[in-house]
């Protein structure tokens, strides 16, 4: 390598106006850096057309006159933007309903599982105490536990317990902590100094003071992280609500629209959407508003 | 993961000498430290450690959650290779998940690469190729309804522009399968995301130092690139692998099992003998087989990818 960097760098006599090289090589490599990028742009192009596609249709159905969708072939682009299909779904299905059924079990579930999960995670890494990190390997060890195995007897426990048809099955785990927050948040808190609680601790602050006051706004893009993850997997989540939840008033949007299409027949293509539509906007409107949480929390899972 | 949690323990090799009482100070964290781990505490034992020893006995057991289960020996787990049902079940989710873990692989390198370009609006192509990623399985599943339908569906059309047929590609056992791996692919963003971090963390020296050597972008990606993934590749197979093992949703929504069972995975299969047949014994035992064999196939994709994988680049 050495050699290298000798030969091209070394003043080497040449019968070439020097000035007249550089500017030769200049035009030529910015001639080269253009048609790169533009090799490279029409790919990037292409390929996030491709990722698009799906949702363009589904917004161009959403928009779509029962008239433009009997078309044959169906228009690419809505004719009569038909904008009154997101109320006729409210209309023509209980929409609202699970709207409010999914935003409130979000609400809980986010709640319950940033307020257990950061109170585990403390106990974990800002205190110091005999077998902690063997049981920290406990956690390690249910993250890879598959859900399928508990699936039936959760399901007989909350029959026995009288909850199935309530939103207690889904919520109330989620304030006793999970394996993969729990680890998110301890090695995010492991970064904390431990001077900065010793000072406090020396202060007289109780744990819970300095878990609340000290830890907490330091914890922000943590516990960022974590809230918008299980806010997401609460609205995203199918097989829970499928298993739990059994009539039409209690009902979220993953099983919602399905439901009432087995007991009523399909929902119209452009109703359904439109309520898809509805569906995927908050997701979208919070990764954009959270890009940074979303990105960290994904990759700090498997990193760190 | 390793690093931190030996940093963590320092007295590895102070175990062995005969334990110190503890002061009052120690013995007052330990009861702090785990009145915090109360919440995590009850729901291991409640929602992990329990449902885990039930599942076992209740594999072994006739029970259909109204009767007294009844202890049935290996009844449940004989079935298991007698039903028909279970063998096509099978069938189909080694048909999906051999499909769509490796091409997803593939397709969220290279999105990851695809992100990774040095052009000034990467940001946008970024969002564009991630934000699929965000559609929950179930809202996609409604999409590609519509989407592959013959008469309201973008694919079909333009499928014909080419000269090929109009096909109802969820109507066939085999087509609908593809149907349901092709749509995985559009949630490639998540690995492809972990990719990226991981490319980043790959030094630049390294390329530059190729590159004076004479390597060829090809040789730099074989080279360089793809070995310094290797953590990233196998965590996002392993994920992969268990996520494939448990498709059920497109199904349930797209196809409702169907045609001809031709899309009941497993889960759909388990799902039905718990919830629809309510035969909680047997499904129980589906349940332990799956956990069985996930856990076998994980330990043996760690054994066999071991010699490969390669973890100095992430520590550099």
């Amino acid at each position: 390598m050495a050699t290298l960097t000798e030969q091209p760098g070394g003043p080497s006599p040449s019968p070439i106006d020097p000035a007249a090289a550089r500017e030769n090589a200049q035009r030529v490599l910015r001639r080269k850096k253009i048609t790169a990028g533009i090799g490279k742009r029409i790919f990037l192009v292409v390929i996030s057309v491709i990722f698009l596609i799906p949702l363009l249709w589904m917004l161009s159905t959403a928009l779509k006159s029962t008239g433009d969708l009997s078309k044959v072939p169906p228009p690419i682009i809505p004719q009569h933007w038909a904008w009154s299909n997101f109320k006729e779904v409210f209309k023509q299905l209980p929409f609202g309903t699970f709207y409010l059924n999914s935003f409130w079990i979000t609400l809980l579930t986010t709640i319950g599982s940033v307020a257990s999960n950061f109170i585990v995670a403390y106990g974990f890494s800002c205190i110091e105490w005999r077998g902690r990190d063997k049981v920290f390997y406990l956690v390690l060890g249910t993250l890879f536990l598959p859900f399928p195995i508990t699936l039936i007897p959760m399901f007989d426990m909350f029959a026995r317990l009288h909850w199935i048809n309530t939103y207690l099955p889904l919520v109330v785990p989620a304030f006793l902590g999970s394996a993969f927050f729990t680890f998110l948040l301890r090695q995010f808190l492991l970064q904390i100094p431990r001077d900065n609680l010793d000072a406090a601790r020396i202060d007289g602050a109780s744990e819970w003071r300095i878990l609340w006051q000290i830890v907490a706004p330091m914890a922000r893009p943590a516990l960022g992280a974590v809230a918008i993850f299980s806010a997401v997997g609460a609205w995203n989540d199918f097989l829970g609500p499928l298993i739990y939840l059994q009539d039409n008033a209690h009902m979220t949007l993953s099983i919602g629209i399905q439901s009432f299409q087995q007991a009523n027949g399909n929902v119209p293509y452009n109703l359904l959407m439109a309520g898809s539509l509805m569906i995927i906007l908050p997701l979208v409107i919070l990764f954009f508003i959270f890009q940074r949480y979303f990105i960290r929390g994904i990759t700090m899972g498997s990193f760190k | 993961m390793a690093d931190t949690l030996q940093a963590q323990a320092p007295s590895a090799g102070r175990r062995r000498e005969p334990r110190k009482p503890m002061s009052p100070r120690e013995k007052q964290n330990m009861r702090r430290g785990l009145l915090f781990l109360t919440p995590w505490a009850i729901g291991f034992l409640v929602f992990i450690a329990y449902p885990l020893v039930y599942s076992i006995i209740i594999s072994f057991t006739s029970y259909t959650g109204m009767n007294h289960a009844k202890f049935i020996g290996w009844d449940n787990y004989k079935s298991l290779f007698t039903d028909p049902l279970v063998g096509q079940s099978i069938g189909n989710t080694l048909f999906y998940a051999v499909l769509a873990v490796p091409i997803g692989l593939v397709v969220s390198v290279l999105l990851a690469l695809a992100m990774n370009r040095n052009v000034k609006e990467v940001a946008w192509y970024r969002t564009a190729l991630y934000v699929p990623s965000l559609v929950p399985v179930f809202a996609m599943s409604f999409i590609f309804v519509v989407l592959v339908n013959p008469q309201y569906g973008i694919v079909n059309k333009v499928i014909e522009a080419f000269g090929g047929g109009n096909v109802n590609y969820l109507a066939e056992p085999t087509s609908a399968k593809v149907v349901i791996v092709v749509m995985a692919q559009l949630g490639a963003g998540n690995a492809a995301l972990i990719f990226l971090a991981g490319l980043n963390n790959i030094p630049q020296t390294l390329y530059e130092a190729a590159r004076i050597d004479g390597a060829n972008p090809w040789q730099s990606f074989t080279k360089i690139t793809l070995p310094l993934l290797t953590p990233a590749i196998l965590f996002n197979l392993i994920t992969g692998i268990s996520g494939g093992l448990q498709v059920f949703t497109q199904a349930y929504i797209m196809t409702g099992g169907g045609p001809d069972n031709g899309t009941l995975f497993y889960m759909y299969y388990l799902y039905k003998n718990a919830f629809s047949y309510a035969q909680l014994g047997f499904a129980s035992a589906m349940a332990v087989a799956l956990f069985l064999f996930g856990m076998l196939l994980a330990l043996l994709v760690f054994w066999v990818t071991r010699r490969f994988v390669n973890y100095d680049a992430s520590a550099a």
